[in-house]
């Protein structure tokens, strides 16, 4: 479990973050949502250091992250596994030397125990046989999938993802947070998304923050926001017509 | 700060091995060609020119050779070589680099546990430390060669007094002075470059003004450090 406690982030003369509370569930989907420049990436990136927060704790189990030294924050990553918005995969790479990156830098696996994991981890993203292909080489949704094998190449106890949706078909969407869903449920993880993607949120919405102009304006889980009677959730939810006129007919 | 992380315990010493192997074929072999075209072309150019001021018979020829070695030895191998691998070697680095960053390769190496500094930067530093002094030895030679090729082949002076002045009057101490040069050159270009790279903000349009950024830093560092070594090593 992720716990975050009155956590704050100011650039410039800008409150981006302020006074967020928030319990990440193990072994569930958590989602981070709200519209676009509410502060929600930055939350994320908050949780995982890359910004340091102006006040407030990040508690990963019980240790509180921000107050870590930099070798303690290096171990707690180790734990971490990333989908970056954009993948992040690295370019003078092929996909299986991305996803066995991790297992290098921090296991003492034979290389023949190394391929295996490779291999297990892309027939998880349905990506088996790609090995040898390069980043460029992939389209926006196998570059997605490809990252999230590199996120859980190492066993991770956290995975983050930035927008795991942004730039997909609605199609290559639905297969991405089905993937992210099963391998939060399958491996007992804690898992945080980002996202303004509404199909993710009713799909896959475990437990759901809500921020508004940087703060926690709600929180619940999927069944309970389609029933909102908070405004400006609602107004979020539907944004969309079409969604609005099939969810009063239903 | 940046250097304290470049410089810190390696995580894994395999892997950087394996990186530093990759630098110095990255950032050395594939420098060999442009090297050996302008070495052997600016040793048969220095060796024309120094047969056309030495025109008098008071000069021996063998000055030629003598001038030649000495042009190459001292300037033309370790700084002005190095000026051109500042161009080609630290705009690779710095847009390298600074694409990472854009990109959030870099974020995705920290967010892994793994000192992005420490294993992007050292590799590059470690393996252009190594590998310049054997590229620019390689310069020397070629640039000395083709001075001999060009200058015989010209009529420039005779094979015979080309051979005599590239030995006479040699300072094996010069070489030292030379690859001392090299050393402090190849840090340079290396760590400018990877520190504009890394400390790239923004866009496409930013990665283009690091690398620019790199090769004007890198090039007036290795001019001013190349006054600084000179004076120390020559003018007493």
């Amino acid at each position: 479990m992720i716990e975050i406690k009155n956590i704050n982030k100011t650039f410039g003369d800008r409150h981006v973050v302020k006074n967020v509370s928030f319990k990440f569930l193990q072994g569930k989907t958590n989602l981070i949502i709200g519209e676009s420049g509410c502060g929600k990436t930055t939350i994320l990136k908050l949780m995982v250091g890359l910004h340091n927060v102006d006040s407030g704790s990040v508690f990963y189990g019980d240790q509180d992250f921000p107050k870590l030294d930099h070798q303690g924050q290096q171990e707690v990553r180790k734990q971490i596994g990333m989908l970056f918005q954009g993948g992040a995969l690295f370019d003078s790479q092929t996909l299986e030397e991305n996803v066995r990156f991790p297992l290098d830098m921090f296991t003492d696996l034979s290389k023949e125990e190394k391929i295996e994991r490779v291999n297990f981890c892309l027939q998880k993203v349905k990506l088996e046989g790609k090995n040898l292909l390069y980043p460029a080489e992939l389209s926006g949704g196998m570059k997605k999938r490809a990252a999230l094998a590199r996120a859980i190449a190492n066993n991770p106890k956290y995975l983050f993802c930035d927008e795991p949706n942004s730039g997909l078909d609605p199609k290559t969407s639905i297969v991405i947070d089905e993937l992210i869903n099963d391998l939060t449920a399958e491996l007992n993880i804690t898992t945080i998304i980002v996202t303004h993607d509404m199909n993710s949120v009713i799909e896959i919405g475990d437990n759901i923050l809500f921020i508004h102009k940087g703060e926690n304006w709600w929180t619940g889980d999927k069944s309970q926001i389609l029933n909102t009677d908070n405004k400006e959730l609602y107004d979020f939810v539907f944004a969309s017509k079409f969604l609005k006129t099939v969810f009063k007919k239903s | 700060m940046l250097m304290y992380r470049v410089f810190s315990k390696p995580q894994k010493f395999s892997v950087y091995i394996r990186q530093i192997i990759f630098e110095i074929n990255n950032i050395g072999i594939s420098s060999l060609p442009i090297i050996a075209i302008i070495s052997v072309f600016m040793g048969g150019i220095i060796t024309i020119q120094a047969a056309f001021g030495f025109n008098s018979p008071w000069v021996p020829l063998y000055a030629v050779g003598f001038t030649t070695r000495e042009s190459i030895l001292l300037e033309f191998s370790p700084t002005i070589v190095c000026l051109i691998l500042a161009g080609k070697v630290g705009s690779n680095i710095a847009s390298e680099i600074g694409a990472m960053r854009i990109t959030e390769q870099i974020d995705a190496l920290e967010i892994m546990g793994i000192n992005s500094a420490g294993y992007l930067i050292f590799p590059k530093i470690a393996g252009a430390v190594f590998i310049f002094p054997f590229l620019i030895a390689i310069s020397m030679f070629l640039g000395i060669w083709g001075g001999y090729v060009m200058g015989v082949s010209a009529g420039a002076c005779t094979s015979y007094e080309y051979i005599y002045g590239i030995q006479a009057f040699f300072e094996p101490w010069k070489l030292y002075y030379s690859f001392t040069k090299v050393v402090v050159f190849a840090f340079i270009i290396t760590s400018v470059s990877s520190y504009y790279g890394y400390h790239t903000r923004g866009g496409a349009l930013e990665v283009g003004k690091s690398s620019t950024d790199a090769v004007v830093y890198s090039s007036i560092l290795i001019l001013l450090f190349a006054l600084i070594l000179t004076n120390l090593f020559l003018n007493h």
